[in-house]
């Protein structure tokens, strides 16, 4: 085991991807020398050559277009879109291409050998070009597989199952946490199972759900819950397609109640989902409304950023509400 | 109506043996008319006038100014980021002196020269960049992404080349409503590897859109090399397969990248038609404040461009001219500084926009959902105020 950070986890698995698999290239914006502009490629170019790890021009279609067609190849690309909130000149490829590759020709070929790498968030001053947090269009799409890890161990273990899995995966990373979120990763190769919720911990009064940078917030809020007497199951959903419907609700049936808290616009983000999935599932097992603690229906504000974020303070507020409704 | 006959064959000559277009090379030449002495390297000129020369190389400085001052701002943690535009201020602050002040400007994010070319105050970069009330872009963006109705300069977005066929459409909308005024867009030559400058480029021929695309290939797109964003001989011989009037300057010669507008806007406004300039210069500033380019250039490349410092090759050519005037240039210098700090230092204490433009301009008018959630907002502040100390509540509006 050693101590690493977000950042460095995922450098870690994209090292072990490329030594198990001479087919595992890196490609995408200024991911080659320099590494990246957030260092997660840092010396894959060095250790591996330009051959496999690969500065692109900078046009995220051409990117995604082009990792789609290595894949239906038969090499195994790990894309890098610097931004997510640059990754919308290669919706069209994603939704009409690498989601349909297998399905529009009846299995003769595909892309599942595909990764796209991304990090996404808010809390960096970035305003709303450097913040968004865009899952939710992506999860609307049959075909794909969205993951997005909330600490480093599962930064490594989920990265690897990405690379590893056989249908292409949106792997988006919580830009926030890349420096903060520290743990114990193992140096060796594993790989954690997609569309798996992590249980974090046991509560039960209520059940909180979330992913990437936002799980640390529910924890929080879970512990300013339990100070005034108040019970929290805290879920990392880990994956958002497929996601974990077993876990979720099961913790529900035992808590009766549920929380959702994303970054992302509450309107049509990820928590309406779950709400509609649970309210169908759990209906008679729910004692409050389904709650959910998201951003507001607004492009990402830089100066008001704090105001806008779901944070524990409204996490806390809306488990109260809950829990004494 | 009756449908013509085409023949989209008629121009193509027949040849009879395997003749390969080999590496798609067009040899395009680069329009210098100073050298770095400042020395004029063509008579047949009909030169700028002194007043033009003169605000062109004040902008230049105010920027350079401006830039450093920024810069250091920034790692004072006095501002969140910027983005210097070191190298490039012929580039864009000559083409902008060539343009009419009705000429809409849409920009990538290295133009802040436009702006202070045309007029735009110390106190509104301040405002902009503090992401203060004053701001009238409300503080929803970075520093850097300007935006000023008042003098046609487009509201910039990160999003690298989203611009350009937006420029097309402007353009083309301005000579429906029969104006006499072009669009000028500004990218970079990594920009130029999007789909939209493709689009855009496309569109604007085929429509026949008074636009100006102008390319600063500096080189660089962050750590990207020239070389590495395309294979090509530069932006400039993307201009001829779209169809598109082109001509490449020397963007550190600002004489060459001012007669070469003036003369593009000419044949957009008269022909209706698009031309790309490709300006050739180096980005001597880091990408922004976010980055380092040490671990990706060398230090002798740079200063081999510090040589060619358009500012330096202005002023040769001002004083050639019997133009510059050293103490007046001096005392400019100076004034701008501290001007640009005492504006710094008024626009930090200012407060921030208020709580309940968070839902404004979402939509003209705020729907209902947007003004349920700035309520439910405020209450949830107002019932916890320790822990948004920042939170600008005031009532005056």
């Amino acid at each position: 085991m050693a101590q690493m950070n977000l950042l460095q986890a995922i450098n870690h698995a994209l090292v072990t991807a490329m030594t198990t698999d001479e087919r595992v290239m890196v490609l995408g914006e200024d991911v080659g020398h320099f590494g990246g502009v957030f260092r997660a490629t840092s010396e894959l170019q060095a250790k591996f050559g330009q051959a496999r790890c690969f500065n692109t021009p900078i046009t995220e279609q051409g990117i995604v277009g082009f990792a789609t067609g290595l894949a239906a190849q038969g090499q195994v690309p790990v894309a890098e879109i610097q931004f997510a909130d640059y990754i919308f000149p290669a919706f069209d490829q994603i939704v009409n291409e690498t989601s349909k590759f297998r399905y529009r020709s009846g299995g003769q070929f595909n892309c599942g050998n595909l990764t796209i790498r991304t990090p996404y968030g808010g809390g960096i001053a970035g305003g709303h070009y450097h913040s968004q947090s865009p899952e939710a269009f992506f999860t609307h799409i049959p075909g794909m597989k969205i993951v997005i890890p909330s600490n480093p161990y599962y930064a490594k273990g989920l990265l690897l199952a990405a690379i590893r899995d056989s249908d292409p995966v949106l792997f988006m990373e919580p830009k926030r946490i890349y420096r903060a979120a520290v743990g114990e990763v193992p140096e060796d190769d594993y790989t954690l199972p997609l569309g798996r919720a992590h249980i974090v911990k046991e509560g039960k009064d209520i059940s909180l759900v979330a992913w990437g940078a936002q799980v640390s917030v529910i924890q929080k809020a879970a512990s300013m819950a339990q100070a005034e007497g108040i019970s929290c199951t805290v879920i990392d959903l880990c994956s958002l397609l497929p996601w974990d419907i077993e876990a979720v609700c099961d913790s529900v049936q035992r808590t009766g109640r549920l929380l959702i808290n994303h970054e992302a616009p509450v309107t049509s983000g990820f928590a309406s989902e779950i709400a509609a999935t649970v309210q169908s599932e759990c209906f008679l097992y729910l004692e409050a409304p389904i709650q959910r603690v998201c951003g507001l229906d607004t492009p990402f504000p830089l100066i008001h950023e704090k105001e806008y974020m779901p944070d524990e303070h409204k996490t806390l507020a809306a488990i109260k509400y809950a829990v004494n409704f | 109506m009756a449908i013509t006959e085409r023949n989209h064959l008629q121009h193509i000559k027949s040849i009879h043996n395997v003749d390969v277009i080999k590496n798609g090379f067009v040899d395009i030449p680069m329009l210098q008319l100073l050298d770095a002495q400042g020395n004029l390297l063509s008579q047949e000129l009909e030169l700028w006038d002194k007043k033009t020369a003169l605000r062109i190389f004040e902008s230049m400085h105010y920027i350079r100014i401006l830039d450093e001052r920024m810069v250091s701002a920034q790692r004072q943690g006095r501002l969140s980021f910027y983005l210097a535009c070191t190298g490039e201020e012929a580039s864009v602050i000559a083409s902008t002196a060539a343009l009419a002040d009705v000429d809409m400007v849409m920009t990538q994010y290295r133009e802040q020269g436009v702006l202070a070319y045309r007029g735009y105050r110390t106190e509104q970069f301040m405002n902009q960049l503090l992401s203060n009330a004053l701001d009238p872009n409300k503080g929803r963006q970075m520093p850097i992404h300007y935006g000023d109705k008042a003098l046609n300069f487009m509201t910039v977005s990160s999003p690298l080349g989203t611009q350009i066929p937006q420029a097309a459409g402007y353009a083309y909308g301005q000579k429906m409503a029969g104006e006499l005024a072009i669009t000028m867009c500004y990218f970079g030559e990594g920009a130029a590897s999007e789909g939209d400058f493709h689009a855009g480029l496309n569109m604007a021929a085929v429509l026949h859109c008074p636009v100006i695309f102008f390319c600063r290939n500096n080189g660089y797109a962050i750590s990207t090399p020239a070389h590495e964003q395309f294979a090509g001989d530069g932006i400039a011989s993307r201009g001829i397969g779209y169809g598109v009037n082109t001509i490449r300057v020397d963007g550190n010669d600002p004489l060459a990248v001012y007669l070469a507008t003036q003369k593009a806007r000419e044949i957009a406004l008269t022909d209706h038609c698009p031309v790309l300039i490709e300006a050739m210069t180096y980005r001597l500033a880091a990408h922004s404040t976010s980055d380092d380019p040490s671990s990706y250039r060398a230090k002798s490349e740079e200063q081999d461009w510090e040589l060619k410092d358009p500012i330096l090759r202005m002023q040769r050519h001002l004083e050639q001219q019997g133009w510059f005037d050293q103490a007046s240039t001096e005392q400019y210098c100076a004034t701008q500084k501290s001007d640009i700090l005492n504006a710094l230092k008024k626009a930090e204490i200012q407060p921030k926009t208020n709580i309940s433009e968070i839902v404004t301009d979402v939509y003209q008018e705020i729907p209902a959902h947007l003004a349920r959630q700035r309520d439910e907002l405020i209450a949830h502040i107002q019932r916890h105020p320790e822990h948004y100390r920042s939170t600008n509540m005031s009532d005056k509006e």
